[in-house]
């Protein structure tokens, strides 16, 4: 008897603190852009003396101080010069990015499309002041005060670089060599059960990507604006191609030891997942098919809450400075955004090979943006499926 | 007065003093951290900045219930779970048979050092040695005949790296339970005639059931809530620990991971009350 008196108790206690909980509301229910206003935080005015640390969120490959590589290193040079001691986090998803920087123990980001926007509006990161970072005049201009890094012309970050997210194959078991997305959406793949994909909600667009090449009727403008039709197609594309997938990759490492031992021959990657792989001696080429690809455009951001904005402004400044971003863009295989990086290169053909002035190409990628229930390719007749849709389908695709 | 015999005359506040810390222990970390679990389920999170929204909604336990693939996730990690359990069982009990009851005490000694090694090593070393054993053309394809022939990645993998890391956990407590058995009552049992069978079902049934229940407490729960393993060597397959963290790090829905967390809370609450009314519990 005594066991259930102490559990009624307990439920009881339970309910009280639920119910003290349901009246803590404060009332705050935005629903993105158009109604929600920017929280007001004010840039940086003046640049003081480096706070000896800089706490820094990063994509793999973006921060190497030469403990990958030896000749891999554009932070040692950047702590003697400043004094600010790097700690670098690497994140695997934007997602993780957004949900770290709200932890407000990251001075800086560098955040992609689907991050920037989430982390602007949740009043995470503060606007730059443009003026306090000298190689900011130097960036490509198709770069800057882009949707996803400013606000009504308020830029909320620099410039980094961009890219696209390709197609890996092993060359000595796909054979012709993959030329479109098609390879890894085809039911009858004879690679079944060795194709690899994304785990982010945000591979979604990848599909919808293909669809708007290869299904027209669905009118399809822009990857990242599904109405409710063009949503399912997308998400029934996914979940017919989950049963030829072998595993999803978040992990980079994961992927690169996937493909040398040939766990995973064909899916979607990263340049600097191919150059690992190639360097481990695995047969992986990449390709941008024909359809064109996702990609990203990413921006580093500094929080609201920075407790050492000084170093963090000196990082931003350091990151595109010409030298630093030639070598960024090289190690993770992607377009500079400085102007004066492609001729700090090693390999000088590599703006080229990158098309970093070549925005023609870009026109082809389609950066990662969150998407909002205002459609973003301007359609005002219909709402889009916003972002919580896309995550809570990746987990029915994955089943 | 000193105050040793101030306590020593006053039985109660010497308990008090006692146990004030582990109950405070235990009320505020974790019966606290249980209720925060339960008010957060009811609340929301602003799809597009991530902000929590401290409205009262049953929202998150609607969709966890008319949702197929939440069902099927908890299903998968129930199935997983028991799975683990039952091979835990069967691996376990001729082992610790064996320890407590044939070997000599000094190779029991080494046998319970075997079974505890392993425990010494990191979980993530000994998962990522199971990805590089089960990976394509890896050791255990190799035994079977070459590439592609052994299991890969995937749900029986899990099963598989599951049952090796918890198997421990179900040895101990076997082995204990049968060590306190006196090898005199088994030669009573025969000397009063009994057959093996007998013996088995009078003698060490009634101790081995207890144990074996207290060692599935640890190998279910422990399986029900992975999800290191699963992301490691699952190949695609999701578990009820991997929707947890995919909300809490990819989706930043703490509200929907903290309901999907009091899936397992309840399948245990449900485990250990059928636990309890066998009986097995009090034997302890």
């Amino acid at each position: 008897m005594r066991h259930r008196y102490l559990v009624a108790t307990l439920a009881a206690g339970v309910l009280v603190l639920a119910g003290c909980g349901g009246g803590d509301d404060n009332g705050s229910s935005g629903s993105g852009p158009g109604g929600l206003s920017v929280p007001k935080v004010d840039k940086l005015s003046a640049l003081g003396a480096g706070e000896g640390s800089v706490n820094i969120i990063s994509w793999a490959g973006y921060v190497e101080d030469g403990s990958t590589d030896p000749k891999v290193d554009w932070v040692s040079g950047f702590e003697k010069e400043t004094g600010c001691q790097v700690n670098n986090k690497v994140a695997a998803t934007s997602d993780e990015m957004v949900t770290l920087m709200k932890t407000g123990e990251y001075d800086v980001v560098s955040a992609s499309g689907d991050a920037s926007l989430r982390l602007i509006y949740g009043g995470d990161v503060a606007p730059v002041n443009t003026d306090l970072i000298a190689n900011y005049p130097d960036v490509f201009d198709g770069l800057k005060n882009k949707q996803w890094n400013s606000v009504d012309g308020v830029p909320y970050g620099v410039p980094h670089g961009r890219g696209a997210n390709l197609l890996m194959y092993r060359t000595d078991v796909v054979k012709p060599a993959p030329t479109s997305w098609g390879a890894v959406f085809d039911a009858a793949s004879p690679y079944r059960g060795k194709i690899t994909a994304y785990d982010s909600p945000i591979y979604i667009a990848d599909a919808a990507l293909y669809l708007m090449k290869t299904k027209p009727e669905l009118g399809i403008k822009n990857p990242y604006a599904l109405d409710d039709t063009q949503f399912k197609a997308a998400t029934d594309l996914l979940t017919e191609q989950n049963k030829m997938i072998g595993e999803y990759w978040s992990d980079y490492t994961k992927e690169v030891q996937a493909f040398k031992a040939g766990n995973s021959v064909l899916g979607t990657t990263w340049q600097i997942i191919t150059n690992l792989a190639q360097a481990d001696k695995a047969p992986v080429e990449a390709i941008l098919p024909s359809e064109g690809a996702t990609g990203w455009s990413d921006t580093w951001m500094i929080s609201s809450k920075a407790k050492h904005p000084n170093c963090g402004y000196l990082w931003m400044n350091h990151i595109i400075s010409p030298k630093a971003n030639a070598a960024v863009a090289e190690w993770f295989g992607e377009a500079p955004a400085n102007k004066l990086s492609c001729a700090e290169t090693a390999d000088k053909n590599h703006c080229a090979t990158f098309h970093a002035e070549d925005e023609a190409y870009f026109s082809n990628v389609w950066y990662w943006t969150t998407p909002i229930a205002q459609c973003l390719d301007g359609r005002k007749d219909v709402t889009c499926k916003d972002y919580s849709a896309w995550t809570q389908a990746w987990t029915t695709i994955k089943g | 007065m000193s105050r040793g015999s101030f306590l020593h005359r006053h039985p109660r506040v010497r308990l008090a003093a006692l146990l004030s810390a582990p109950l405070l222990w235990l009320v505020v970390a974790y019966l606290g951290a249980l209720a925060v679990l339960l008010i957060s389920a009811f609340w929301s999170v602003n799809s597009f900045t991530g902000d929590l929204v401290k409205v009262f909604s049953l929202d998150n336990f609607r969709t966890l219930a008319t949702e197929h693939v939440y069902r099927a996730v908890a299903l998968r990690s129930i199935g997983v779970a028991a799975a683990v359990t039952v091979i835990c069982v069967v691996l376990a009990v001729p082992m610790a048979f064996f320890m407590a009851k044939v070997a000599s005490p000094r190779s029991r000694r080494l046998l319970v050092i075997a079974i505890l090694t392993p425990l010494w090593a990191s979980y993530l070393v000994k998962v990522y040695a199971w990805r590089v054993l089960l990976a394509n053309g890896g050791p255990v394809d190799w035994l079977l005949g070459g590439p592609g022939h052994g299991p890969g990645y995937g749900l029986f993998a899990v099963i598989l790296v599951l049952s090796y890391l918890w198997l421990p956990y179900m040895i101990l407590p076997v082995y204990a339970g049968l060590e306190r058995l006196p090898d005199s009552m088994l030669e009573a049992s025969a000397d009063l005639g009994a057959r093996a069978g007998r013996t088995f079902r009078a003698i060490v049934l009634p101790i081995l059931v207890p144990s074996i229940f207290a060692g599935s407490i640890f190998t279910f729960s422990l399986s029900l809530g992975d999800y290191i393993t699963v992301q490691i060597v699952g190949g695609k397959t999701q578990m009820i620990g991997n929707l947890v963290y995919a909300n809490i790090g990819a989706a930043n829905n703490l509200p929907f991971a903290a309901a999907i967390a009091t899936v397992p809370v309840a399948v245990m609450v449900i485990y250990l009350i059928a636990v309890r009314r066998s009986g097995a519990l009090e034997e302890l």
